[in-house]
């Protein structure tokens, strides 16, 4: 009985503390009609990554809002530079058939970044059993995922859906909170109207100092061998995956371990590097990265990995992403 | 039965089944909700915990058990998460009075902290020392004014208590068994290690400098008044961690950290080297670190007492020091092992500066001997005079509130 008391009274504090917060996430008109659509509101404007990070074969579905006036300030290497009032929204989604473009899909979660004077707040909502709306669950959740897969295989996992804090922990760089996606060379990419979309944004006058088109970096597509060498699909898909943390700034610098886009030292790479934190994680092995031997790579070790003791990235996942570890072993394989 | 029996049974039945989840999102919570000034007291008895507890951004904030016997956290059943408990761009932290065990990594990482305090903690793998063990008990990593007292740290794969690319150390009255390195200092500055019991670990106590970490260089660490005891256990770390290198029976270690002051400690029957001063060459890794210094200089080894009943070091291939010593000195292993390499630009006319000496003085029954191990161990030295000397006493390490 005591415990209810107790659980009443935290609820209130609770709901006191966040009630600058949004609850649902329709207070933020993000859909129009069945969210499960996927329609956004005209105030906000949908988006795409070049090489998104991989969260357990989820889908995404990104969008931004600008508020009225304001302008994104464009960044060649980091982060773009978004306004005080931005608000960036990603829903994951599973279609229940991967390989029908018309299938049921079951949402997950929402994320909501909202930028604030006093710098990015993360957010996480679970979408309800009923599909129509997603509520603010500050220490995450879990939720069943299931899907057929590309290759016709029947999936099913407990989908977990990281805590405020987990949010930050891949988000801080420098000890504030970013964005970590919408960087120039990630956005560099047509949209679903065959428009490219910063020069849509610039069209729309949401983005200013925009160089020429042909100034702006684009980072290689990790699935597309056509366009793309190994080199810079497997340097994309480690920028994404890992760079957030494993950069001179981020949350994991103390291993030295760095694989952000721009990194040319290949000891920082992890070639010929031992691990500094790594235990269990190194799995018997000498060095991050052995050029020729992925086998031998703890790299390609931890990514192989579901444990959370061993995997990488430490969040984010419980499956293996099978395609990214065939290309980073394609790609280490490749070195010399 | 009364009504009453059978519903407190149902509701003993249904925290059981609930209690994970439950636990989890109510410290959670309190971890994102809490204010400066605030108290998280952790529930009585054993809480089995699935997922990571992470505490970010928290000012001036205590969580506190009800002692390592009547709070324990377990993470037996954990799916999620690289530790147990993680803080990360916190200051004035104090983690007290519980025990946390059995995490899938660390169990305590506390990261980009300014003033954390881990006091009365029991940091634990339950099974005995595996590998399958997570690396790092207590786990202060990139952060300043550290203080570590009266804690217990058990069965880490590498490092029991680890203070990593941090200034401002205190690490006393804790004891450390059954990791393969009991205590270990790696690139910090200003650590003062004391009244600690480090025993029947692979290593005791280990003051590291290592390459390719972003702080490049520690230093100005004290041992002192520790007892350093049997850590004879086999090198139980997965290869490829540098822990991994530390011969079974260290004692306590040196590796390439200068300015290091080393006294008053009772260090017995460590049966490979009770103490070891070598620069990083020995590990024989490449260094491609151009900021990087390999060297000890500036030891200063005194008034320990030593202990060495005759008995062979610890053989190994994965370590193979102990062959050398034992086609060298067969059971009777010198208690202080220096690897003699020296950097040459300290050296002018055939002589060290004084100022970087390795000093080793009055220390009871503690024989010595430089391998001279970047001449093939050819010429082995047993002469004390030319490390007859002494270093000005570092400052005692003040820990800011």
């Amino acid at each position: 009985m005591k415990k209810t008391v107790l659980i009443i009274l935290f609820s209130f504090f609770y709901s006191f503390l966040f009630s600058n917060y949004n609850k649902k996430i329709s207070e933020y008109n993000l859909y129009v009609g069945n969210p499960k659509d996927l329609v956004t509101s005209p105030e906000f404007t949908t988006y795409e990554l070049i090489t998104p990070l991989f969260t357990d074969y989820a889908y995404k579905h990104r969008a931004i809002f600008i508020p009225e006036g304001e302008k994104i300030i464009y960044k060649e290497k980091e982060v773009l530079e978004f306004p005080i009032g931005t608000i960036i929204s990603k829903t994951f989604y599973y279609p229940s058939d991967f390989n029908k473009s018309n299938s049921d899909i079951n949402l997950m979660e929402t994320r909501i970044l909202i930028h604030e004077n006093s710098g990015w707040v993360a957010l996480p909502y679970i979408w309800d059993e009923e599909q129509k709306e997603a509520y603010l669950e500050i220490t995450g959740g879990n939720k069943n995922a299931f899907w057929i897969d590309k290759n016709n295989n029947y999936q099913s996992i407990d989908y977990i859906i990281p805590n405020m804090n987990q949010c930050k922990g891949c988000h801080v760089n420098s000890g504030f909170l970013k964005p970590i996606g919408p960087t120039a060379r990630q956005l560099n990419r047509n949209d679903n109207k065959n428009k490219n979309q910063l020069l849509f944004w610039q069209e729309l006058g949401i983005i200013e100092n925009l160089p020429d088109y042909d100034l702006i970096p684009k980072i290689a597509k990790w699935n597309d061998s056509k366009l793309y060498n190994v080199n810079d699909r497997a340097r994309a898909w480690l920028d994404i995956n890992c760079a957030h943390c494993h950069n001179v700034n981020g949350p994991a610098n103390n291993t030295g371990l760095f694989l952000d886009f721009y990194e040319t030292n290949l000891k920082s790479l992890g070639v010929y590097k031992t691990p500094v934190a790594a235990g269990r994680g190194s799995g018997h092995l000498k060095y991050d990265i052995v050029p020729g031997k992925p086998d031998e790579s703890i790299l390609v070790y931890r990514f192989e990995s579901t444990d959370p003791g061993i995997m990488m990235p430490e969040l984010g996942r419980s499956m293996v992403h099978q395609e990214g570890l065939d290309l980073i072993k394609e790609w280490i394989q490749n070195l010399d | 039965m009364s009504i009453v029996k059978w519903r407190l049974i149902l509701y003993i039945f249904a925290g059981l089944l609930f209690s994970d989840q439950n636990i989890y999102k109510d410290i959670q919570e309190k971890l994102i909700l809490a204010k400066s000034g605030d108290t998280i007291y952790l529930p009585k008895g054993k809480s089995f915990i699935s997922r990571s507890l992470w505490g970010d951004n928290l000012k001036n904030v205590s969580i506190v058990g009800y002692g390592v016997d009547s709070t324990i956290l377990n993470f037996d059943r954990q799916i999620e998460g690289a530790e147990g408990i993680k803080i990360t761009n916190s200051s004035n932290i104090t983690l007290k009075d519980f025990t946390i065990e059995n995490s899938k990594g660390d169990l305590i990482k506390v990261e980009d902290t300014d003033g954390i305090k881990f006091i009365n903690l029991k940091a634990q793998w339950t099974g005995g020392p595996k590998e399958t063990n997570g690396s790092y008990g207590l786990y202060p990593v990139k952060s300043k004014n550290v203080f570590i007292d009266n804690c217990v740290a058990i069965g880490a794969s590498d490092a029991g208590i680890y203070v990593g690319q941090s200034q401002n150390i205190i690490v006393k009255n804790s004891e450390a068994f059954h990791n393969v390195a009991g205590i270990e200092i790696e690139n910090s500055t200003f650590a003062d290690v004391f009244s600690n019991y480090a025993h029947d670990n692979t290593g005791g106590i280990l003051i590291f400098d290592l390459p390719d970490l972003p702080v490049k260089k520690g230093g100005k660490v004290r041992v002192f008044n520790n007892e350093v005891i049997n850590n004879n256990i086999s090198n139980f770390a997965p290869e490829g961690n540098i822990v991994a290198k530390v011969p079974a029976g260290t004692g306590i270690m040196i590796l390439a950290a200068s300015n290091v002051e080393i006294f008053d400690n009772i260090i017995s029957n460590n049966k490979t080297a009770n103490t070891s001063i070598v620069s990083y060459f020995i590990t024989e890794e490449e260094i491609s670190d151009s900021l990087y210094y390999p060297y000890p200089n500036t030891i200063y080894l005194y008034d320990n007492s030593y202990f060495r009943e005759k008995q062979f070091p610890a053989f190994s291939f994965s370590q193979p020091i102990g062959f050398l010593l034992a086609y060298n000195f067969w059971r009777d292993i010198p208690d202080i092992i220096y690897d003699g390499i020296v950097d040459s630009d300290l050296i002018s006319n055939g002589i060290l500066n004084d100022k970087y000496k390795i000093c080793i003085q009055n220390n009871k029954n503690g024989d010595f001997v430089n391998l001279d191990a970047g001449n093939n161990f050819n010429e082995m030295s047993h002469d004390l005079n030319v490390h007859d000397c002494s270093h000005p006493k570092l400052k005692p390490v003040i820990v800011l509130p």
